[in-house]
């Protein structure tokens, strides 16, 4: 069940807990939302056009090679088998084939180097040597000014997550929607479109704290060596992230028309069965795009299903990873038919996704308008860990910046450069992405509006 | 409620005493000012300082240690990493996430909060203010010095006192409510890295002059998060202030007094836990149509069964380590009895200290006895609704031997593997050895299919049974050279094994130093090793070994010191 939109916005318990208690009260009242648009009905915030988001969406697996793809490159190709759910949505999304990740003789660690290079541009030679992920690269240029640097989650119930800020350290994944819902929606959530403002005094309480202790840092780094010196400081970075937050608590924000409190939900049966996974992936996809349209942060990373998928259906001994190895192939059609069936609901998961976003109406668009979800896996073919014709999808044209409705074939250009564009689209400053094989400085043009 | 108003002592004389062993430290430090070439051979062998981050069951034991058992932490914990088959060498490389940071940020100050509350205040603060709706920086400063002691595991310095207490100051007049303000504070404190990872300071080492050591409350931290997994209790800290930890005697004596307490067992049962990866047990699931016993209580007991198997063999009985792998001792609850096959009587009386377990021996000759055979051993080391040779044996050779099994290629096919509709290969074993006939798979399932086959009689679920798809099950196997027919016959042969010894000592060894081990270790690995076959491979006696070890405590040249000969300050991280 998708979260459903309340028509009444909830009170805020810390208003109705905390009232004035502490701090002089400062109650900005907001004129009517259709203020905020322009002549053509476009929402603008604080006099600009709204802010662009990005978005990962990872599934496990891949597709089977040669049901995916569409034959027609370019504009107006006809949807492949594997993907036919998509087709509503064709003209918003890109499919981007014949792309790989290059292992330029190091060993393929299954279902991990294929990630790496989807995420982080390259096969990382160490931990420490790990670069950060591309949502956090993208989050250093858009996801600065937002209560949430990012937000992860997974829906297959492991914390682990693909998206780092470097050196391997790795954002845990939120797996519970109701955790989520009271991460952003709780008592510390400022709705954008409340008709008062008023600073809470123990953020303001708490401003002072958080920074007090980052005065603590130069004592604390001083006699470090250079590698505990580096953990501190992400620590630190994080710290700062966290001030950051609080600071933004206690300035008005700016209304956003599609933002509404979505209505709190119980989480869904938790484990690794199909239906419940899909479920709490809905919840999610729901959730995330309030949290997009509400401002909450800027780039978000979903993780339907892991690498070495787990994913399987109730009495099933056959997890989606072990049928991709060892299931037989159908002797009519040459794909294995229980494997299929899951990536197809992989595709499934994505269309409630992209639904999610759609369903948020913003003047004459929709909140997937103006973002961009980079759709990778870990493998081009499961069953042999295939690094070659990688799947990769688009969806969003990041308020214009990207083109959409392409089918893009690579030749077997490094997967790199998918990432690379979607870099060059949201404004990060980079002349090329990944190292040695995987290394490119060339943009798609075709899809780089 | 574990905590005692004894544990906070007035610390105005303590801070004034740490200052003065801080300029000790330093002074030290000055005279030494060139390493002798003996002195830098010994280097060689020791390792940097190493700064680990809290686990999250540390942070509850310490937490609940300081401020009592009845606080309620709420929130969960940042993901932790594994690294050479330890949580504890992981600790020692991460660093804190956004995300994680939001989540210790809500923790500290659900926990602060309920510090402060009416609830507790009158326990755990010292003093009362002047006014509730006013700063008043002498109780404060009273409290944050007592709590901070405890939290950064020394006294405070006078300048991180003074931050939090000018904190708690600027939040009271915020919040114009004294408790509140100190709560911020407080929680500002449990925020800090200096209670969130175990940080080491070096000092020169009076006694060996050009080598360096932990200071003492490093080193208390080093013992009492070895032994307690926990921080220093008062007394710990008390010795470390006074001196008496830096000598042998004073060391002995507090090994000995933690060795002793009952808290040893949360010592044991963290290193346990670590080694068994039993953190991983919290993600197992069984699917529900094939394994309608298996359920989350079940697998909760089963992680719990073993860990009480462990401290009454290890610490209770104090018997032989290699006997863990035999006793046919252990501990049920009516649930595990149904998969055990097991009558156990329904809990008689809930809320004793046992909490429904009782104990149980399985008769001479039953299929079970030892880890190997426990239901969270055979169950971890399957897939949800088939058991895995291949798993089970891969975690013997890696869990119990450290041995590293290498990975499986990458185009591998795996077709006839597991398929368990195959009216041909019927069995597991069947299976597998269609599978090892190829040439790429063979090298690493010889090492160990042989060892998992011999559980084939143990479901996914750690269910009994002698046939698979109506062919009887052959638990035949052998493990470097030593050949068996049956479950107990493997776990002889791992109980009997100098390699399954010699690598629990090797666990231990990376456990406490919390770093990898080199080969400049082999020598003090080699002396434990040769310790734990004498004192007859009881664990409390290794730790003992361990804790009062001089090398345990030993550190290289302090890096900043090395890159700039000028820098003397070296010796304190906290001096200001």
């Amino acid at each position: 069940m998708v979260a459903i939109p309340t028509a009444v916005k909830r009170l805020h318990r810390r208003r109705v807990l905390r009232g004035m208690v502490g701090g002089a009260a400062v109650s900005v009242g907001l004129p009517l939302l259709n203020c905020f648009l322009n002549g053509n009905g476009a929402a603008l915030a604080a006099g600009g056009p709204l802010p662009t988001c990005f978005g990962t969406f990872f599934f496990g697996l891949g597709f089977n090679p040669g049901r995916w793809e569409p034959e027609a490159i370019g504009a107006n190709y006809t949807m492949a088998p594997e993907l036919s759910a998509l087709a509503p949505f064709r003209d918003k999304i890109n499919i981007y084939t014949g792309m790989q990740a290059f292992l330029d003789g190091r060993p393929n660690r299954v279902h991990d180097t294929g990630v790496q290079v989807c995420m982080h541009g390259e096969i990382a030679r160490s931990r420490e040597a790990t670069p950060p992920s591309i949502d956090s690269l993208i989050g250093d240029v858009i996801g600065t000014r937002t209560r949430f640097r990012s937000i992860e989650v997974s829906s297959i119930g492991s914390s682990r997550g693909y998206s780092s800020r470097g050196r391997g350290e790795v954002n845990p994944s939120e797996v519970s929607p109701a955790a989520l819902y009271a991460r952003i929606f709780g008592p510390e959530f400022q709705d954008p479109n409340a008709a008062t403002f008023t600073p809470d005094p123990l953020m303001l309480a708490r401003k002072s704290v958080l920074s007090g202790m980052s005065e603590q840092r130069a004592a604390l780094v001083r006699d470090l060596g250079a590698e505990d010196r580096a953990r501190l400081d992400g620590y630190f970075t994080s710290l700062r992230e966290l001030e950051n937050q609080v600071s933004l608590s206690l300035q008005k924000p700016e209304p956003l028309q599609a933002c509404t409190t979505p209505q709190t939900e119980k989480d869904p049966t938790t484990g690794t069965v199909v239906e419940n996974v899909l479920a709490t992936n809905k919840l999610f996809s729901g959730l995330l795009a309030h949290t997009l349209a509400c401002g909450q942060t800027r780039v978000f990373n979903s993780i339907y299903t892991s690498a070495l998928s787990t994913i399987r259906r109730a009495g099933s001994a056959d997890t989606h990873h072990v049928l991709t190895h060892e299931e037989k192939a159908d002797e009519k059609t040459g794909y294995q038919p229980e494997t299929t069936w899951f990536n197809e609901r992989s595709v499934e998961a994505l269309v409630d996704l992209i639904t999610a976003l759609s369903n948020l109406h913003e003047g004459p668009g929709t909140l997937l308008d103006r973002t961009v979800i980079y759709v990778s896996t870990d493998t081009g073919r499961a069953a042999v860990h295939s690094l070659i014709n990688m799947p990769l999808i688009t969806v969003g044209s990041a308020g214009g910046r990207m083109k959409t409705g392409i089918h893009y074939h690579g030749n077997s250009d490094p997967v790199t450069r998918v990432g690379l564009t979607i870099q060059r689209a949201l404004g990060v400053p980079t002349s090329s992405w990944g190292n040695d094989s995987n290394t490119t400085s060339a943009h798609i043009n075709d899809v780089l509006a | 409620m574990m905590m005692s108003i004894s544990l906070f002592k007035p610390t105005n004389d303590g801070i004034a005493s740490f200052l003065r062993f801080v300029s000790v430290g330093v002074m030290a430090a000055l005279l030494m000012t060139t390493a002798s070439p003996s002195a830098i051979a010994a280097e060689a062998s020791v390792g940097k300082p190493v700064m680990r981050r809290l686990s999250p069951e540390q942070y509850i034991l310490t937490i609940n240690g300081i401020f009592g058992r009845d606080i309620d932490l709420g929130g969960n914990f940042e993901t932790e990493v594994r690294e050479d088959g330890l949580l504890a060498l992981g600790a020692s490389r991460v660093s804190v996430s956004a995300t994680g940071m939001e989540r210790y940020d809500a923790m500290a100050r659900a926990v602060a909060a309920q510090v402060v509350d009416p609830a507790h205040r009158d326990t755990l603060i010292p003093c009362k203010p002047a006014s509730v709706s006013e700063p008043d920086n002498a109780c404060a400063r009273q409290f944050l010095a007592e709590a901070g002691r405890l939290l950064y595991r020394r006294p405070l310095t006078e300048q991180e006192l003074q931050i939090q207490v000018d904190t708690a100051a600027a939040a009271t007049v915020r919040l114009k409510k004294f408790y509140d303000g100190l709560g911020l504070s407080l929680a500002g404190m449990l925020g800090l890295p200096q209670f969130l990872f175990h940080m080491q300071t070096v000092e020169g080492d009076p006694a060996n002059p050009g080598q360096y050591r932990l200071d003492a409350y490093s080193k208390a931290s080093a013992l009492s998060f070895l032994l307690w997994n926990s921080g220093p209790d008062g007394e710990l800290l008390a010795a470390a202030e006074g001196g008496a930890l830096q000598t042998p005697e004073g060391l002995a004596r507090q090994v000995d007094r933690l060795l002793a307490s009952p808290r040893l067992e949360d010592g044991v049962r963290a290193f346990f836990t670590d080694m068994l990866q039993m953190h991983d047990f919290s993600a197992l699931t069984k699917d529900a149509e094939i394994y309608p016993k298996f359920t989350t209580g079940v697998a909760q007991d089963a992680r719990e069964q073993t860990m009480r198997v462990i401290v009454d063999h290890v610490v209770t009985r104090g018997a032989d380590y290699r006997d863990l792998f035999t006793t046919r001792r252990t501990f049920l609850t009516p649930a595990l009895g149904a998969i055990y096959q097991v009558p156990v009587r329904p809990y008689p009386e809930k809320d004793s200290p046992n909490r429904g377990w009782q104990p149980y021996e399985f008769p001479e000759g039953d299929h079970r006895a030892g880890l190997l055979t426990q239901l969270s051993f055979v169950a971890m080391h399957s897939h949800p609704g088939r058991s895995s040779p291949t798993l089970r044996g891969k975690a013997v050779r890696e869990i119990f031997l450290c041995q590293k099994v290498p990975d499986p290629p990458g185009n591998v096919n795996f077709e006839v593997v597991q398929d368990t509709k195959n009216t041909i290969h019927r069995t597991a074993r069947e299976r597998l050895d269609a599978h090892a006939r190829e040439p790429m798979c063979k090298g690493c399932h010889k090492l160990v299919d042989p060892i998992g086959l011999a559980l084939e009689n143990f479901d996914s679920a750690g269910g009994f049974r002698t046939s698979e798809n109506g062919a009887a099950i052959d638990t035949k196997g052998e493990i470097d050279g030593v050949k068996y027919e049956d479950a107990l016959g493997l776990a002889k042969a791992v109980h009997d094994s100098p390699a399954a010894t010699a690598c629990l000592v090797k666990r231990v060894h990376a456990y406490t130093t919390g770093r990898k081990t080199t080969p400049a270790d082999n020598e003090w690995i080699k002396r434990l090793q040769d310790g734990f076959i004498a004192d007859g491979y009881k664990i409390p006696a290794l730790l003992r070994r361990i804790a009062t070890d001089e090398m345990l405590y030993r550190v290289a040249r302090p890096q900043t010191e090395a890159a700039n000969p000028a820098t003397t300050l070296f010796a304190q991280t906290t001096a200001q």
